[in-house]
């Protein structure tokens, strides 16, 4: 009797295999592993992430795959926890035997990853903003990046300011890595532009009134302040600089870009210069715009499937699939094929503008990432010229 | 022209002390009204001036309210909550230790903060000033108009207090049971119910304290524990029980805080609170204008 089961068990098994590899061998999917911070302090980042990517799987099969072939997403939540990250990559590479790999949400898991894809030669495309993740770039060899970095948004103020006739500035930046990394960047690019910091200090991230801070901006000979933060201090600073009747301008971060932050301002935004990404303005962009056609296909696409606002983090996701297909379209399942497609990509257009990637430059993007804007009654206003 | 920026200065500071100054004054109140009569430490206080903060934008944005109706609204539903705490939490305790009592309110305090949390999300709201317009000019220093709303209130709730301990017969009765619970029972005061008594005084005190000042500061459901370590700071160092000695010390707290952000950098200003407080605490736990009376605590 049990040897019977034995031979039915053992003839099942050898069928599955036979026909598992039969079909394995013209139709078996390209396998893609992504880490996000689904849940976690930083699911506001990896929740729109999920939802994108999954969604862009769905678009790219029912176009009929890559070269005949489906995708297969292997996606795990990292919990917005760095080390899980680095344990769920290794899962991915060892265990999943994936081509790629997309995320982490975070810089912090993204940086820990880094020597994981590495060493097991797959490449990895991250979600991180941080510029350490793409550089130096010889550590870097199989990491990509599609979020452009502080030291963009940074150029195009300063670009900005010194046309309108501004050289001397005030910043002020929260205590927290975002902050820290704001700041690092304003210093060390304001000699570049000729411009004079006359005033640098943070502020605690669960500050409730600034308007000490800027009552000692006021003493000085800055002629704008740039504010570098996310969060509530955000509004709080808007707020003050409004309520003390502040005659020069205030820069935000482009963390400031989203429509809740004006409404929260109640007015007080007004005025508030912004470098954005076309995500946040899809709406504003005009139709000849080389841009227009992607950013406003994805929001319509995820406004309708999945009922909120679109966001600058999901935005990251659809540029990094589509990447990833057109590489897998053009070199097949090819690890090393597909980090060579990569590094060369150019003419790339995405929801993070355009990538044109080097040996020399694993992100690929330049100011034209951002666009200027400012609060004009109640919503954002592209600044022309 | 140095001078005059720098004077212009000094007042912004100081009125930007007076008025965060003026809400650690009414929760260091609220802490000291309920260690008055029960000898336990409310670390829900915080929580209280929340949910004021929060109740406020409720009732006066989602639900359209007039502004004293909705004002008057929240203190009515904190009033409740503080006895709905004192039935439900307080009371059934068997043998009340402080200890126990203590970590009854933790709880409370961990209950407050998930509910606000589940009610209105993590993100902040904002509430208009009470009279919109511009701020006001002072010798170089802007004031927000609800900052004399603050300022005025606070001194109202003072004036209220004082009367309402020393004039009014529950007020007596109330400091009968914290100055002798046995003698006050003996004479036929109830202390149960001047511990409940108690708890809607100081929940509503909170309440106020959140109501005037989300026009300025927005509020969130995670602030509770911040505004209770600053209030807690101002009840010891005006030596705890003291009301007098309270309110002087939640404004000075205040105004130091200000200037520190203003000369020092705003990265250090609580810190500069916290030490200021540790160092009473070593050096004169009676609190700087603490009398003999008060050591017990």
């Amino acid at each position: 009797m049990k040897k019977t089961a034995f031979i039915l068990f053992l003839s099942v098994f050898f069928f599955v295999l036979s026909t598992a590899s039969g079909w394995a061998a013209d139709n078996e999917p390209y396998k893609i592993g992504a880490i996000v911070a689904v849940t976690g302090n930083a699911s506001f980042l990896g929740d729109p992430q999920r939802n994108t990517l999954e969604m862009v799987v769905d678009i790219i099969n029912e176009e009929g795959g890559i070269n005949g072939r489906p995708v297969e997403l292997v996606l795990y939540d990292t919990e917005s926890n760095a080390s899980r990250a680095v344990t769920l990559a290794r899962r991915l590479i060892t265990r999943d035997n994936v081509l790629a790999v997309v995320g982490p949400s975070t810089s912090g898991e993204s940086m820990a990853v880094i020597p994981v894809v590495n060493r097991a030669e797959v490449p990895m495309i991250a979600f991180g903003a941080s510029t350490r993740i793409a550089e130096p770039v010889e550590e870097r060899k199989w990491v990509f990046k599609v979020v452009p970095g502080d030291d963009l948004a940074i150029r195009l103020k300063y670009d900005y300011m010194k046309r309108n006739g501004i050289d001397k500035i005030a910043i002020a930046t929260a205590s927290t890595d975002y902050g820290i990394s704001g700041r690092q960047h304003m210093r060390e690019l304001a000699p570049e532009y000729d411009i004079d910091i006359v005033f640098d200090d943070t502020y605690g991230p669960g500050e409730t009134d600034l308007t000490a801070l800027l009552t000692r901006i006021r003493g000085t000979e800055a002629q704008a302040i740039i504010n570098w933060s996310i969060g509530r201090t955000q509004i709080v600073i808007t707020r003050n600089w409004k309520q003390l009747g502040m005659t020069i301008p205030l820069y935000q971060s482009y963390g400031f870009g989203s429509a809740r932050n004006i409404e929260m301002a109640e007015g007080a935004a007004e005025g508030v210069i912004v470098p954005v990404s076309r995500i946040v303005i899809a709406d504003l962009i005009a139709d000849d715009d080389p841009h227009a056609p992607v950013v406003k296909r994805y929001k319509r696409l995820y406004e309708e499937r999945f009922n909120e606002g679109v966001s600058v983090f999901g935005g990251h996701a659809w540029d990094a699939m589509f990447q990833l297909r057109d590489a897998l379209a053009e070199v097949g399942p090819n690890r090393s094929a597909i980090r060579e497609y990569m590094e060369n990509i150019s003419g790339f257009v995405g929801n993070n503008s355009i990538f044109n990637r080097s040996p020399q430059d694993h992100v690929g993007l330049d100011m034209d990432a951002y666009v200027m804007v400012k609060v004009k009654d109640g919503d954002w206003a592209i600044i022309d010229e | 022209m140095f001078d005059t920026i720098l004077s212009g200065q000094i007042i912004q500071y100081l009125f930007t002390g007076l008025t965060i100054g003026a809400i650690y004054a009414l929760t260091a109140l609220g802490f000291n009204i309920i260690h008055n009569v029960t000898g336990i430490i409310n670390f829900a206080q915080g929580d209280f001036v929340v949910w004021g903060g929060l109740l406020m934008v409720m009732f006066a944005r989602f639900f359209g309210f007039p502004l004293p109706v909705a004002f008057f609204s929240v203190v009515g539903v904190m009033v409740f909550i503080g006895a709905f705490i004192y039935y439900f939490n307080i009371r059934p305790i068997k043998k009340p230790s402080i200890l126990t009592m203590i970590m009854v309110t933790i709880a409370v305090s961990i209950i407050l903060q998930g509910v606000a949390m589940f009610i209105w999300g993590k993100e902040p709201y904002a509430l208009p000033s009470f009279i919109e317009g511009p701020p006001v000019y002072v010798y170089g220093a802007y004031i927000m108009r609800q900052s004399f709303w603050v300022l005025g209130i606070s001194v109202a709730m003072v004036l209220f207090l004082t009367f309402f301990f020393n004039r009014t017969l529950i007020g007596k009765a109330m400091r009968a049971c914290a100055d002798d619970p046995g003698a006050a029972g003996l004479v036929g005061i109830s202390t149960p119910l001047m511990i409940c008594a108690a708890f809607m005084l100081g929940s509503a005190l909170g309440a106020v304290g959140g109501a005037v000042i989300t026009p300025i500061t927005l509020m969130e459901y995670d602030r509770g524990a911040m505004i209770a370590i600053k209030g807690f700071g101002s009840a010891i160092l005006g030596g705890l029980g003291s009301f007098s000695g309270a309110v002087i010390a939640g404004f000075m707290l205040g105004i130091l805080e200000s200037f520190a952000t203003g000369f020092v950098s705003s990265a250090y200003k609580d810190a500069i609170s916290l030490v200021l407080i540790l160092g009473v605490l070593f050096t004169k736990p009676e609190g700087l204008f603490g009398s003999g009376a008060n050591k017990k605590a």
